[in-house]
């Protein structure tokens, strides 16, 4: 989005003048969220709200990854996505309504898994890690790139009717780690696959993000950081847990024991 | 009464709410902590509206002028970022 020096469009004047009138956004935060570039990971439930929020907002780039293609079983929560983009790749299928939404925003489309081995290239450019991921391995190896590369996390997660969201500040507030240290076994927790999601939980949970990602972007207001916020949609009760870092963290903590990203994060032990 | 000079004018006849506010906003911000802001308008209704979200955000309204039968010149000074 081009500024020229503090100037918006005729065009962007009108596009974002809810945001402009705000005291705590205005002109200058609005040219924040321009300049800001986040990296996204999933194009799925979560990402698929997150990314519509950032890109009306005019978040400057979002870069999102996701090596999976459209599925109709996807099109009760996945918004982005369509009937007719059945078989696509996620990422082409969600940038093409991207775009059209909004084209001061670059969407870059990256079609492939996130790896130990690729993580670290891809996020370096970025100003903030949002994970929108379904399985554990991308969500600690997510955290422990994010720690690693001392980037802002933002991390959601959904099954049947309960929703979490966490922001990870390292240096300053915990980690994923601090609160769940390893990977629970395989097979103990569910998947969406095998529990269910009711379609509207991983929308809630996303604006949720978007608005967390907004505010550090803003540097307004307080993120969820040292706090895991949980929802639970049968009871429409959003509660606030305190979530310390741990001093003895195997990643963020005093002595970490995980110094450089594993091998292999398929397994629920660090085979670094 | 001592005259006050603008350090910056902006011409925004013929844009409504809430626009009107937005240009005068933007123009604001882009000024020093102590300068003045004129701003010529149309629009009955932003002769109210302006002042009184200029004031909410924290800046001070000197004064609020009906010019003729159509246009309002309304001058701010920056009390805030």
């Amino acid at each position: 989005m081009e500024f020229n020096g503090g100037q918006f469009t005729d065009d962007q004047i009108i596009r974002y003048s809810r945001h402009i009138i705000l005291p705590e956004v205005g002109g200058k935060g609005q040219a924040m969220i321009a300049s800001a570039k986040v990296f996204l990971i999933g194009a799925g439930g979560l990402g698929c709200p997150i990314s519509y929020y950032l890109t009306a907002a005019g978040v400057g780039r979002i870069a999102i990854v996701d090596d999976d293609v459209v599925d109709l079983s996807n099109l009760q929560r996945q918004i982005l996505h369509s009937t007719k983009t059945v078989g696509m790749p996620k990422v082409e299928s969600a940038k093409a309504v991207l775009n059209a939404l909004n084209p001061d925003v670059e969407i870059i489309a990256i079609k492939d898994r996130l790896t130990p081995q690729n993580i670290l290239g891809f996020i370096k450019d970025y100003d903030i890690v949002i994970d929108g991921s379904d399985n554990f391995p991308t969500r600690y190896l997510v955290n422990d790139a994010c720690v690693l590369a001392n980037k802002p996390l933002s991390s959601g997660a959904v099954l049947r009717f309960e929703g979490q969201v966490t922001t990870i500040i390292p240096g300053e507030g915990h980690c994923y780690r601090c609160l769940f240290e390893e990977m629970p076994p395989e097979g103990l927790v569910p998947s969406c696959q095998e529990g269910g999601v009711l379609g509207v939980l991983p929308g809630i949970i996303g604006t949720l993000q978007a608005m967390e990602v907004l505010k550090l972007i803003l540097g307004k207001g307080d993120v969820l950081k040292n706090t895991l916020l949980i929802y639970d949609a049968l009871r429409t009760n959003f509660r606030k847990v305190r979530v310390p870092k741990n001093l003895d963290c195997p990643v963020c903590g005093e002595n970490p024991t995980i110094t450089a990203l594993c091998s292999s994060y398929e397994a629920n032990y660090c085979s670094a | 009464m001592e005259e006050i000079i603008p350090d910056k004018r902006i011409d925004i006849r013929g844009l409504k709410c809430p626009y009107t506010f937005v240009r005068s906003k933007l123009a604001i911000e882009q000024m020093n902590t102590g300068e003045v802001l004129e701003v010529l308008l149309n629009y009955p209704e932003a002769s109210v509206s302006i002042p009184k979200s200029m004031q909410d955000h924290g800046q001070r309204v000197l004064s609020v002028d009906k010019i003729n039968d159509t246009d309002w010149i309304i001058l701010i000074r920056k009390e805030r970022d």
